[in-house]
């Protein structure tokens, strides 16, 4: 009994100090600008300022930002899923010579940090002639990525190979097996790498802010980081508009939940 | 023709691959995998690479590259301050980060093992700030630390504590730091949670027949049981200490008086700031193998602390 209590306590406690910081961002984005200068701060505001959302953004180009961050997050998905589904098909469907090693590599790659392929990156795209493009950001994932073809493997492992085997004595090649068989009863992974690669893409700031330079380029994080640092933007503007671009993860989130909260688990312990 | 494949594929097909592919069939595997390879070549080995090379270059992006051998290096330890105090930093976070994630995480994913009601509300509730952006995240913080208007300390003066200026008072700015980040980890919980339930009841029920109380269930059973999701958790944790950046280019921008100057940042001040390139690789390699270092640490004296349940299946295997 004590020990629920405590679990309660606890539980409660914490959920408030993680969702503390939500709530002051919706109410303030709520708030007038007077309002937002009291102290004590006011928990509701008096009047709800729901032309602060429309405001703040068209202060900004965000309507830009926001083609932007889209063009990137879907081509990238499509990327992803056609390219780490064939690496994958390749590694878990195969026997060839050097295959264990290379899926090492594959691993070991998700161990480099950033930093140290940071600056070779931007020279070499500079030298194509990329910066200040979206390229830079959409191009790498077609050719695959570790951590989601780690994923789309493992989930390969789990279909029967007799399936390809019927199919196989059907006539069917390898890569019709692997369009008509695999790509279809793989769809839970596909849908979770979606929802990994969409929310990681959605809130890349340090891709953009190292590619991109113009303006009229930036995505959806990279304006909002802009935003921030114009002295006669209000705390109010700021907030309704980290509300709107945060929106979308969010409902992802809770779309998507089951397969995400599941799968994030499962994969650090295995 | 056709009945004769027929016949020749009764036996389970397995038996008949391992046989010597021939011409086609011997490239299909590497078709499939050449995007990887590719990839892997262009944005990942080729870049790294020439990051090496690069580090024993004095390389600025306009003018002239000239070779000065370990130049870099000797600098960056016996004549830049900024080297020292950058990789201070970013210890110093780690150290404040690492245990108190670890500690946090594990604690909240062990109430919700209690069989409380709505702990789908709770998990959900911790994973939330993961979820957004970090630029989100550095702009909400901001605001919450706001000197004047911000929220946190007003929650602090109503137990009495005054608060100080967090975000531009060089004692507390990283600690400022510390709390951010672990507000956006709460997904942590949610694999410890995982490996909390791993763990099978009968190993407590035997335990309590014995007459263990709650802490030696605790030290014997549960901590032993976790250590590998521990491990996991403060391998990934150490690293992305090492890589933190976006938080201290948005919440600070790295003051003040560069007490949240992390490494990450000094290495990105001198690229894309002082368009140092070849002083900034061979900031990132030393980067590099500090990170290689601590993951081999952590591993190699994992043997002692981490206890892999009945056999040794899981170490092995795909880690």
């Amino acid at each position: 009994m004590i020990r629920k209590t405590i679990a309660y306590a606890s539980l409660i406690f914490f959920s408030f100090l993680f969702l503390a910081p939500f709530y002051w961002m919706i109410s303030t984005a709520l708030k007038s600008d007077d309002e937002i200068l009291q102290y004590p701060p006011k928990w509701i505001p008096d009047v709800l300022h729901w032309e602060n959302f429309g405001n703040a953004w068209m202060s900004q180009p965000f309507h830009l930002y926001l083609e932007n961050s889209l063009t990137v997050t879907i081509l990238t998905t499509i990327g992803q899923l056609i390219s780490s589904s064939l690496v994958a098909y390749g590694f878990a469907r195969f026997t060839f010579k050097g295959r264990d090693f290379l899926f090492m590599v594959v691993l070991a790659t998700m161990m480099i940090p950033w930093e140290v392929t940071m600056i070779p990156l931007y020279m070499e795209f500079n030298y194509l002639g990329w910066i200040n493009t979206l390229k830079p950001l959409i191009v790498p994932s077609f050719f695959g990525s570790a951590f989601y073809i780690f994923l789309m493997r493992q989930f390969i492992l789990t279909i029967p190979r007799e399936l390809d085997e019927a199919a196989r004595i059907d006539g069917a090649g390898s890569f019709q097996i692997y369009a008509r068989i695999i790509m279809p009863l793989m769809m839970p992974a596909l849908i979770l790498v979606s929802v990994f690669n969409i929310l990681g893409t959605w809130n890349d700031y340090l891709g953009p802010l190292i590619f991109l330079n113009d303006q009229s380029q930036y995505t959806l994080t990279l304006g909002l980081a802009q935003f921030k640092g114009m002295y006669e933007v209000e705390a109010t503007g700021l907030m309704a508009v980290t509300f709107l671009i945060s929106l979308p993860p969010l409902l992802l989130f809770f779309l998507a939940q089951r397969y995400i909260v599941d799968n994030s688990a499962g994969v650090a312990i295995k | 023709m056709n009945t004769e494949s027929v016949v020749t594929h009764k036996q389970p097909a397995m038996t008949v691959q391992p046989k010597k592919l021939k011409g086609r069939a011997f490239l299909t595997p590497y078709l499939f995998i050449l995007p990887w390879i590719l990839g892997f070549l262009a944005f990942t080995l080729g870049p790294m690479l020439f990051s090496l090379v690069m580090s024993f270059f004095d390389w600025p992006v306009v003018g002239e590259v000239t070779f000065v051998g370990l130049d870099n290096y000797i600098n960056m330890f016996t004549d830049d301050p900024l080297f020292w105090q950058s990789l201070w930093v970013t210890i110093k976070f780690a150290l404040l980060f690492v245990p108190l994630n670890l500690f946090i995480a594990l604690f909240l994913a062990m109430m919700l093992n209690q069989k409380v009601k709505g702990s789908g509300f709770f998990r959900t509730v911790f994973y939330l700030p993961s979820v957004i952006s970090g630029v989100a995240l550095a702009m909400i913080w901001a605001w919450v630390y706001d000197g004047e208007y911000g929220i946190f300390n007003y929650l602090l003066s109503l137990v009495g504590i005054t608060g100080p200026d967090w975000l531009n008072d060089t004692s507390w700015a990283l600690v400022a730091m510390v709390i951010a980040s672990l507000w956006g980890q709460g997904s942590m919980v949610l694999i410890f949670l995982a490996g909390l339930k791993s763990i099978p009841e009968s190993l407590y029920e035997a335990a309590s027949i014995d007459g263990a109380g709650a802490v030696q269930k605790f030290f014997r059973i549960t901590l032993p049981m976790v250590s590998p999701t521990i491990l996991f958790n403060l391998i990934m944790t150490i690293i992305s200490a090492f890589q933190q950046l976006s938080l201290a280019l948005l919440l600070t921008g790295g003051g003040p008086l560069q007490s949240t100057y992390f490494y990450a940042m000094y290495a990105y001040d001198n690229a894309f700031k002082y368009f140092k390139m070849g002083y900034a690789s061979a900031n990132s390699w030393f980067m590099f193998v500090i990170i290689l270092v601590l993951t081999f640490l952590v591993f190699k004296t994992s043997g002692k602390w981490v206890y892999y349940e009945g056999d040794n299946r899981r170490g092995g295997e795909e880690a």
